[in-house]
């Protein structure tokens, strides 16, 4: 059964929505936290979009925001203390940010899901995970327990969990950490949504096991032309099933591009800082490269580019000026599709 | 000391002397740690023997009846020793975080031994246990469910002290507490703040801080970097390096990201379903893996590069993880692996050096539990 095989290259982005458009477009996106200690600005105008069947990750500095976009997303934002400002979420061209908490609702579990970070704490403790998972359909689609329960082993074989018949009635906390990510996954997958959003969804997995419910994802993805935001941390998961990668920090989306142009030429110097800070075989025994500094406090993100404190590269007018995000162009001024970068010196990051 | 390069951020961070306080604290109460120990080759300060942890599944809801159990941890042995770095990897749900809690006590043992400097910790209880601890540290897979959501984060690293008043007089706590939250590059500032208010990545390293409030000798580290982004990673990981070589601190760092595995570890063990799979340096088991499953495992690896990434050799295991409550014969692995034989099915290998490399001066020498160990050209990709 086990197979030996070459790996074969991504598939291209495939087509857009049914309407031409994106299938999800977040414009100018400001989220903030009113706190005892002042305003945290999380977000602090996010664009990206993605279209059906395509995948877009979404890379950053821990704390700069990605969960908070994705929540924002989902409609599942704590408001208060959370408020969201400024911005649009458009969703299949509809500004969901406009609509009324019956119809987010609608959208929510159905036709938009998340997998979320937490798995543990996404899961209710004192029910079976046979029951939560059956719980998708009784409510949403009005199945009896009995199919409800079936549904609920059928999703469980799928992603993966070993004699799913036996352990449908046990309890979260009697499965890994990686078993009860992959019941979150089930649990998004379960209505067929059109877009998932996977806040770290194989953080908790192993390789094999991140390999197999990747490919689980990608699949799916086919199958539904589902679109897929990914949030992660792996830049070899990035790697291999990303069509688009979008890396934040400090709230902002610091640089865009295509999965291969990131990886061979960063635009940004945070960008950089984070493929450097790989670790690498040849490192062993020497310190690992890493960006100096703190992350930025949010009550008080620094003038100018949020980034420059810690940049190498800094100069005066990033202490006082915000770079826009500049489209990015070859070095004779070609541009270069779906590329952009908020660095004043990207041409030198880039072509330097 | 290694330099974390905090020092060069502007002016709301304080000057970093917090190392060197650790250093004060250790040594006082530890005066007699054996310092000039040689990373790798220092005395064992943990022998594991025959580790067990079966979960009983039961049925029924008013009268629960035993129906088997899982077994979670099915027979483990190894040795840590002082100043090491023990890396374990290996599929989710293999019981990497059982293996955990049984060092610390956390969960009570079916059968087997821990013995910490010695002394057999599965059988203590009460005050004794209590010393051992302090000496023995744990860092949290999940930053989300360990932390108390309603303690600051003051009060969270700061609750170690509260046991161990030894380690902090009552006045200092809260300076130490600023201290630890630097050494972790987390702001000062934030002492007061509550668990929901930081990202996942910043949590993980309230929880790093809080298993260093009381210098322990040896920390468990269960997936630590797993929630961070790859800067903070390394910047954790030189920080626990740096923290290592200083302190003479053991590690056992449990994580499923092989190539960071690789980086901070001497020796690595691969589990496979409640087994010790493979155990060796990590040359042996990144270069010379003999073990059927580590070479699965390693050709599994994405690399973060998406040209190299196109012509690799790739074993993909297909086959569902076997139930732990019901474990295959023999080789547990033998239902996915490709060279399986009927031997496989009979007789249960044992973790052991393989007869054929026995003796050799080669790195194919070393524990691998499999009857037809051999060496396998797979992409040594982490
Ligand atoms: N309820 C809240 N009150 C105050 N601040 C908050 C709140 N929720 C989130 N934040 C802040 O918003 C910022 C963004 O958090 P978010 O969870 O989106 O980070 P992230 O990019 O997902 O990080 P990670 O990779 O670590 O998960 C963080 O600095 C966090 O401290
Ligand atoms: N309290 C419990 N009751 C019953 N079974 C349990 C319990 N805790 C763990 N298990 C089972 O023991 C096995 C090992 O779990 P463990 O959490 O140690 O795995 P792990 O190797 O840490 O996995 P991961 O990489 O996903 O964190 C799993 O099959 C799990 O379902
Ligand atoms: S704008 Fe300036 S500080 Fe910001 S990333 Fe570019 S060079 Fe660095
Ligand atoms: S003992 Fe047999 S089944 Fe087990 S790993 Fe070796 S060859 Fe495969
Ligand atoms: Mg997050
Ligand atoms: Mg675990």
């Amino acid at each position: 059964m086990t197979t030996i095989e070459e790996t074969t290259p991504v598939p291209s982005p495939r087509d857009a929505g049914a309407d031409g458009g994106p299938l999800l477009d977040v414009r100018d996106l400001h989220v903030e936290f009113h706190t005892r200690e002042g305003v945290v600005k999380a977000v602090n105008g996010v664009n990206y979009s993605v279209a059906a069947g395509e995948t877009l990750a979404v890379l950053g500095e821990s704390g700069s925001g990605k969960s908070v976009t994705a929540q924002a997303i989902m409609g599942i934002l704590d408001m208060p203390p959370g408020k969201i400002p400024q911005g649009e979420i458009r969703f299949r061209g509809q500004d969901m940010l406009a609509m009324s908490a019956e119809e987010r609702r609608k959208i929510r579990g159905s036709r938009i899901a998340m997998i979320f970070q937490d798995a543990l704490s996404s899961l209710n403790p004192v029910l079976t995970v046979g029951y939560q998972l059956g719980e998708m359909f009784r409510v949403h689609q009005g199945m009896s327990k009995k199919d409800a329960k079936a549904k609920a082993i059928e999703l469980m074989d799928r992603v993966k969990i070993p004699a799913a018949a036996a352990r449908v009635n046990d309890y979260p906390h009697q499965f890994s950490g990686g078993m009860r990510q992959r019941i979150m996954i089930a649990m998004a997958l379960a209505l067929e949504p059109e877009l998932i959003i996977a806040d770290e969804p194989t953080t908790a997995l192993d390789v094999t096991v991140q390999a197999q419910v990747m490919d689980l994802l990608a699949e799916l993805q086919r199958e539904f032309n589902m679109g897929l935001i990914l949030i992660t941390h792996d830049l070899g998961v990035v790697a291999d099933v990303a069509d688009k990668i979008a890396v934040m920090y400090a709230g902002r989306i610091v640089e865009q591009a295509p999965v291969h142009e990131l990886y061979k030429r960063p635009a940004h110097p945070y960008t950089r800082g984070l493929l450097d800070s790989i670790p690498r075989l040849d490192q062993k025994g020497q310190e690992l490269y890493a960006i100096k500094g703190l992350p930025p406090n949010l009550l008080r993100v620094p003038s100018g580019c949020a980034f420059n404190p810690r940049c190498p590269k800094a100069q005066d007018i990033c202490t006082t000026e915000i770079p826009r995000l500049f489209p990015v162009t070859e070095q004779d001024g070609t541009p270069v599709t779906g590329r952009t970068s908020a660095c004043h010196f990207w041409k030198e990051t880039i072509h330097g | 000391m290694a330099e974390l390069s905090k020092n060069d951020e502007p002016q709301d961070v304080t000057p970093n002397v917090s190392k060197v306080e650790l250093a004060d604290a250790h040594s006082e109460a530890e005066s007699v740690a054996a310092v000039e120990a040689p990373v790798g080759r220092g005395e064992p300060i943990l022998q594991v023997r025959n580790l067990k942890k079966h979960f009983p599944l039961t049925q029924g809801i008013l009268f629960k009846r035993q129906i088997g159990a899982v077994k979670a941890v099915d027979g483990i042995s190894f040795d840590l020793h002082q100043g090491e770095t023990l890396g374990i990897v290996g599929e989710s749900g293999c019981g990497k975080s059982t293996v955990a809690k049984l060092l610390m006590n956390l969960e009570r043992a079916t059968a087997g031994e821990v013995f910490y400097k010695g002394q057999d910790i599965t059988k203590l209880s009460g005050r004794a246990l209590t010393a051992v601890r302090r000496n023995i540290q744990m860092v949290f897979q999940d930053p989300y469910t360990s932390l108390n959501p309603r303690m600051t984060v003051g009060d969270i690293i700061g609750e170690p002290f509260d046991i161990h008043p030894e380690v902090a007089p009552k006045g200092d706590r809260r300076r130490r507490v600023r201290e630890l939250l630097d050494v972790v590059g987390l702001n000062p500032e934030y002492i007061n703040r509550y668990p929901h208010q930081f990202s996942g990545g910043q949590r993980q390293r309230i929880g790093i801080a809080r298993g260093l409030a009381l210098n322990p000798e040896i920390i468990i580290c269960d997936e630590p970097v797993s929630a961070l982004d790859v800067s903070v990673q390394a910047q954790v990981i030189n920080l626990m390096e740096a923290l290592q070589d200083e302190f003479n601190l053991s590690y056992i760092f449990i994580a499923h990201d092989l190539s960071i595995v690789r980086h901070i570890s001497d020796r690595v063990g691969v589990m496979y379903l409640g087994r010790m799979a493979e155990i060796g340096t990590d040359e042996q088991i990144y270069e010379h893996p003999t073990h059927p499953y580590t070479q699965a495992l390693l050709s599994a690896v994405p690399v973060p590069d998406p040209d190299a990434r196109e012509h690799r050799e790739r074993i993909i295991l297909s086959g569902d993880v076997p139930s732990p409550a019901n474990p295959p014969s023999g080789c547990r692995f033998r239902t996915r692996c490709w060279k399986a034989q009927d031997k496989c099915a009979e007789q249960e290998p044992l973790l052991a050096v393989p007869e054929r490399f026995k003796g050799q001066d080669s790195p194919a020498a070393h524990e691998s539990a499999c009857h037809f160990a051999e060496e396998k050209d797979v992409v040594g990709a982490a």
